[in-house]
């Protein structure tokens, strides 16, 4: 099967620091893959190159056929990839369902009644509604994540990329991201999820990369991965609250 | 919530607060429309000044509050209105009042290059570089020996008498277009920031990260209201002229009359919103009026006031007003209703 998103030997650096070392890796449609990494390995810069807000060095991108190494961050959007951010960036001056709208109106090229159903109906599902009208500046951190995936849902991804959204949530809010994660998937759209919260993630994804460095330095099925000494040790500590 | 209740969900624009402010916009507009009826000509001039405060104030607040365009520059396109009405129709013979409405469609078409040349740079230099396009723009005017060099020109009578039979018309006509503009520039901004295009702008003020994340396309939509901006603030520096019926570089391209008054009148009132630049202009004109004979202590003042209000309230009076009461008095911001609501 084609891939939906392939990354061939993509590289960035910033001066001596590398973010993504050659890295390489793809996403089949309908697909969930979760990374793994340490902070600071270079998974959200990976997310960045991805979505167009970092330019790559060198490498390939290619989305659902085309090449999307050169494209603009709202063309990517715009083509059906769309991103949660690990540290929230709401709108603070609009509503709640005025961030969705952006996403609906911008992203999904959706106008009128037909933006309003869909933003109505992702705020429902994210467990919004009941503060559609509050101003996205004054949310908790828990609802300025909820936001965070309401607004990328809203833009009708094809491949939705989600950074850190389960962290700081309780057991049983964790469980309802879960489940509205699974929804998403029954979709159709195609998922890339950094997580430290591994128990959620592995409910979820098909299949685990791992890392490093901006290295890729495993990749596979999630118990082959979780099993692996290399990332055993890299979440040492962590693998034992999973 | 059952996805039941989203779909017996509406989403309006009205409020109570605003439903009220339209109808009393409306006979305010009503009333000011008459005023040559009930007004004295000084009356009408200080009116008519005022309201082409508000139309530049509107305008710097839509670049700088929404489109993140800090410009200390907009006396460029103030200045080349005036010149522009001026060269129209004392060098090209065109009447007054459609010269100036080319002199809107001069400023949009100039604004392009120059947003080509400084939309390459960022932040302090954005700043610093508009600043250098209107000093470029002031010395190009002192070139101008037909239009009176770098001492200016008056427009001839004959000019002037062909705008209105009789002094009252044309008092009457000066602060029709003034009022007519103040109005339009309004209109414009409000309608342009319900639209789909200005919820981008709206998104582009608070995040830009989140903005481009989301497909909004930040350079086309900040270079259409730089055009827009600069086309009617060329119209505004026209209307300016016309009132005060006699133009030199230094008049025309002031930084203090047209960028640095009108920066303090955004910051007081309140940057980011519609309301804070109409309520900064009549702040700024009731200061002006009681404390402008104490010379340079009024400016000292006006210094103290737009720092302390930064510090205290930097969303301005409106701001706060906003914050404590909830108030719009523009039907912008879009409320999720259900159908008992």
């Amino acid at each position: 099967m084609t891939p939906i998103l392939e990354l061939s030997e993509v590289t960035k650096s910033f001066g001596a620091v590398t973010v993504a070392d050659a890295q390489s890796w793809s996403l089949a449609p309908g697909e969930a893959l979760g990374v793994l990494g340490p902070n600071g390995a270079g998974k959200t810069s990976m997310f960045n190159l991805v979505t167009g807000t970092l330019s790559a060095d060198g490498g390939t991108i290619r989305y659902d056929g085309h090449d999307i190494t050169n494209w603009s961050a709202a063309r990517r959007c715009r083509a059906g990839i769309a991103r949660s951010f690990q540290v929230p960036q709401p709108f603070s001056g609009m509503t709640v369902f005025e961030n969705t709208l952006v996403a609906a109106t911008q992203g999904a090229n959706l106008s009128g009644a037909q933006a309003d159903a869909l933003c109505l109906e992702v705020l429902d599902r994210t467990g919004l509604l009941g503060r559609a009208n509050t101003l996205a500046g004054g949310l908790t951190l828990l609802d300025r994540k909820r936001l965070e995936l309401a607004r990328a849902l809203c833009a009708r991804p094809k491949v939705l990329l989600l950074d850190e959204i389960a962290g700081g949530l309780t057991e049983n809010e964790c469980k309802s991201l879960i489940e509205t994660i699974k929804q998403i998937r029954e979709t159709g759209v195609s998922i890339v999820w950094i997580e430290h919260v591994v128990h959620a993630l592995l409910a979820v994804v098909d299949r685990l990369i791992v890392i490093d460095f901006g290295k890729l330095i495993a990749q596979g099925a999630p118990d082959e991965i979780m099993q692996s000494q290399e990332v055993r040790e890299i979440y040492l500590g962590i693998e034992g609250d999973a | 919530m059952s996805s039941q209740m989203s779909k017996s969900l509406y989403v309006t624009r009205v409020s109570r607060a605003s439903s009220v402010a339209m109808v009393v916009g409306a006979l305010i507009a009503l009333t000011l429309i008459a005023a040559p009826w009930w007004a004295g000509r000084a009356e009408m001039r200080l009116m008519a000044e005022i309201f082409l405060y508000i139309s530049l104030a509107s305008l710097w607040n839509l670049l700088a509050g929404y489109a993140g365009l800090v410009s200390v520059g907009q006396q460029a396109y103030v200045g080349l209105g005036g010149y522009a009405l001026f060269g129209l129709t004392m060098l090209g013979g065109v009447p007054p009042v459609p010269a100036i409405a080319v002199t809107g469609v001069l400023g949009a078409l100039i604004a392009m290059p120059v947003a080509l040349l400084i939309f390459r740079l960022r932040g302090a230099y954005f700043a610093i570089g508009t600043w250098v396009v209107a000093e470029v723009f002031r010395l190009t005017a002192a070139q101008i020996s037909a239009l009176g060099g770098g001492s200016g020109t008056s427009l001839s009578p004959a000019i002037i008498k062909s705008l209105a039979d009789g002094r009252d018309a044309r008092e009457a006509l000066t602060y029709w277009l003034a009022l007519g503009l103040c109005l339009v520039v309004i209109g414009a901004v409000v309608v342009f920031l319900r639209s789909r295009a200005g919820l981008a702008l709206t998104a582009i003020r608070d995040n830009e990260l989140a903005s481009k994340s989301l497909g909004i396309n930040i350079w086309r939509t900040k270079f259409f209201v730089y055009v827009i901006t600069g086309g009617l603030t060329a119209l505004t520096g026209a209307l300016i002229s016309l009132q005060k019926i006699r133009i030199s570089p230094d008049a025309a391209f002031s930084t203090n009359d047209w960028t640095a008054f009108v920066i303090f009148i955004v910051v007081i009132g309140g940057i980011g919103t519609i309301e804070g630049p109409i309520i900064g202009t009549l702040i700024f004109f009731a200061l002006r009026q009681t404390l402008a004979d104490l010379g340079t202590i009024y400016l000292i003042i006006l210094g103290a006031l737009a720092i302390g209000i930064m510090l205290r309230a930097p969303k301005g009076l409106w701001g706060l007003v906003r914050e404590r009461f909830g108030i719009e008095l523009f039907p912008l911001s879009r409320r999720v209703r259900g159908q008992d609501d």
